[in-house]
């Protein structure tokens, strides 16, 4: 009376999707009119941009980028976890201070923070080391301590950690509350549960949104240029001040801001798909893998799961 | 070895626990049977210090527990005092909490290397002689989430005994195992009593109760509502409370 059981394969016409092809008409329209823009705009001066991207002066401003984003961040990382350590502490008064630390320097403009730090000789014109209305053991000119580069780091470094404290402390509270029960039941102190039970598993959480810290920072040491630290921002304003020729260098500098985020956007990916073994039974596919696969796959492909969620509690604005 | 006296504890307006008397002695199998939300896990806790009690005296051993006498007065402990206490008491839960980041054989090692800092050799094969003898042999370089519930539980009990404790407290050790795997962490359970450990359980199994136990606590809103033998508790109820709570799991 039933039909026998269909055991072939479904051969089914597939969903068309019309609107895709005119959304891609109408891309490849625009991008006509910027390639036509980019190759016909004289003011472009694309000669100028070559003679410049490996210029000298602009490969010392990369360096000095890449210098102070690393320095800067692992002021962050450190200062960020001590800081989520102590706000999480039962010592009312550490938790305070990391409070108010974190209100602080989340409150101000880094900005503002970096021209404050430059100027500190206004306010304190000497640093020194001694006891409050006491004697003074050591004491130093605070013009020859806050370089440019004290003043880049101290400014970046603390409003980093201020940003990386929030990341690790939600990292540390993903932990499961019975690992710190466990662990003293064990008879295991404080802080040694601290740096062996909750540390560890908590660099799952931290990892990716630190990533995108690494990501931010590079491109705000840009800022660093009002306090005339030569990095790749400030060196490109030499040249142009010098040659007028604003826009060729100002391209430039991006050029190397996007090579620099993009190599960091790759690391990042790697470094969270190896973080997330485990987690889930496949990891997100490659860029190579996703390339080759939705090429030449118009339609019908079935979306690709979002590869991991990105905790950003600033959402990447500054 | 354990002695509670009126032990009262609350969570802010809720009273948890209202005067708890008992006694454990030494090598004794202790059962803490009775509801949901009775408060037997909370004064499991309590022994251990893993919660403050509000009144009343706890000791452990003759000390008292979180707190130092000198004179009339009790001094708070400070809590790294109450961690060395807790080195002498191993505690295993219901949920496990084995350290996932961590192997089998480096979940068993991890507190008496660090915390008493014993050579790691020695404690390596302490370690591999406590997995041979909850029937773990060879799972020393697995990891907790590549284990059956019913196998996280025994590491879970192997590195409880790293620390050569004096009590074990469990606290209901078989409720998140499948059935079919409450058995085998029931055996090694057995096994520990048979060498004499001092073990107080707060559990459902009634059957583990009446064959290994030694006294059973019938614990209801927070006080003892009835103590015995296991065997004559669980066959002849005294209380209208009792029955009806073994008549629900029995």
């Amino acid at each position: 009376m039933s039909e026998p059981a269909r055991t072939e394969p479904i051969k089914a016409i597939p969903v068309r999707h019309p609107g895709r092809w005119v959304a891609t008409a109408v891309i490849l329209l625009f991008v006509a009119m910027a390639v036509n823009m980019a190759v016909t705009n004289p003011n472009f001066a694309w000669d100028v941009v070559r003679e410049n991207v490996f210029a000298q002066t602009i490969l010392e401003g990369v360096w000095a980028t890449v210098w102070i984003t690393i320095v800067a961040m692992i002021v962050g990382i450190f200062g960020g976890v001590v800081l989520s350590v102590m706000r999480l502490s039962p010592n009312p008064v550490l938790s305070n201070v990391a409070m108010v630390y974190i209100w602080f320097f989340r409150g101000t403009p880094v900005l503002v923070q970096l021209i404050f730090w430059f100027n500190l000789a206004a306010l304190v014109p000497q640093i020194s080391i001694g006891i409050p209305f006491g004697p003074t053991f050591a004491s130093w000119d605070t013009n020859s301590v806050i370089t440019p580069f004290m003043a880049a780091l101290l400014g970046l470094g603390l409003n980093e950690a201020a940003y990386m404290a929030e990341i690790s402390r939600a990292g540390i509270q993903s932990v499961d509350e019975g690992q710190v029960e466990a662990a003293s039941a064990l008879g295991m102190s404080r802080s040694l549960t601290m740096r062996r039970i909750v540390l560890p598993q908590a660099m799952r959480v931290i990892i990716p949104p630190t990533g995108n810290e690494v990501i931010s920072m590079l491109k705000t040491t840009s800022l660093v240029s009002v306090v005339a630290l030569p990095e790749l921002l400030y060196n490109t304003q030499q040249i142009y001040a010098r040659t007028y020729e604003t826009i060729p260098l100002l391209i430039v500098a991006s050029m190397w801001y996007l090579l620099l985020t993009s190599i960091l956007t790759v690391g990042q990916f790697y470094i969270e798909r190896h973080y997330g073994r485990g987690s889930s039974s496949t990891p997100p596919p490659t860029y190579w893998q996703r390339l080759r696969r939705n090429m030449f796959k118009f339609h019908d492909t079935p979306p690709t799961p979002p590869s991991m969620t990105i905790l950003d509690p600033n959402n990447g604005v500054r | 070895m354990v002695r509670s006296e009126g032990v009262h504890k609350s969570f802010g307006s809720l009273q948890v626990l209202r005067g708890i008397d008992l006694e454990v002695a030494r090598g004794e199998v202790f059962c803490l049977v009775g509801p949901s939300g009775s408060g037997k896990s909370t004064f499991l806790r309590c022994i251990n210090h893993l919660e403050k009690i509000d009144s009343g005296r706890l000791s452990v051993d003759g000390e008292l527990v979180g707190y130092r006498q000198s004179g009339d007065r009790l001094y708070e402990m400070r809590d790294s005092d109450a961690s060395v206490k807790r080195r002498e008491i191993g505690m295993v839960f219901q949920r496990f909490n084995l350290f996932p980041h961590m192997t089998v054989l480096q979940n068993v090692m991890e507190a008496p290397v660090r915390v008493r800092r014993e050579s790691t050799a020695v404690v390596r094969e302490r370690a591999l002689r406590l997995l041979d003898r909850v029937g773990l042999t060879g799972k020393a370089d697995a990891y907790p989430r590549q284990l059956s519930g019913g196998q996280q539980q025994r590491v879970a009990i192997a590195r409880a005994l790293a620390m050569e404790p004096k009590l074990m407290l469990f606290d209901e050790p078989t409720s998140a195992l499948d059935p079919e795997l409450v058995g085998e962490v029931l055996d090694v359970m057995r096994q520990l009593a048979i060498d004499g450990m001092t073990m107080i359980v707060v559990t459902h199994e009634m059957g583990f109760a009446r064959e290994v136990g030694d006294s059973l606590v019938f614990i209801d809103d927070g006080v003892v509502v009835e103590s015995g033998h296991p065997r004559d508790v669980l066959a002849n109820p005294r209380h209208e409370r009792t029955k009806a709570f073994l008549s629900k799991v029995l």
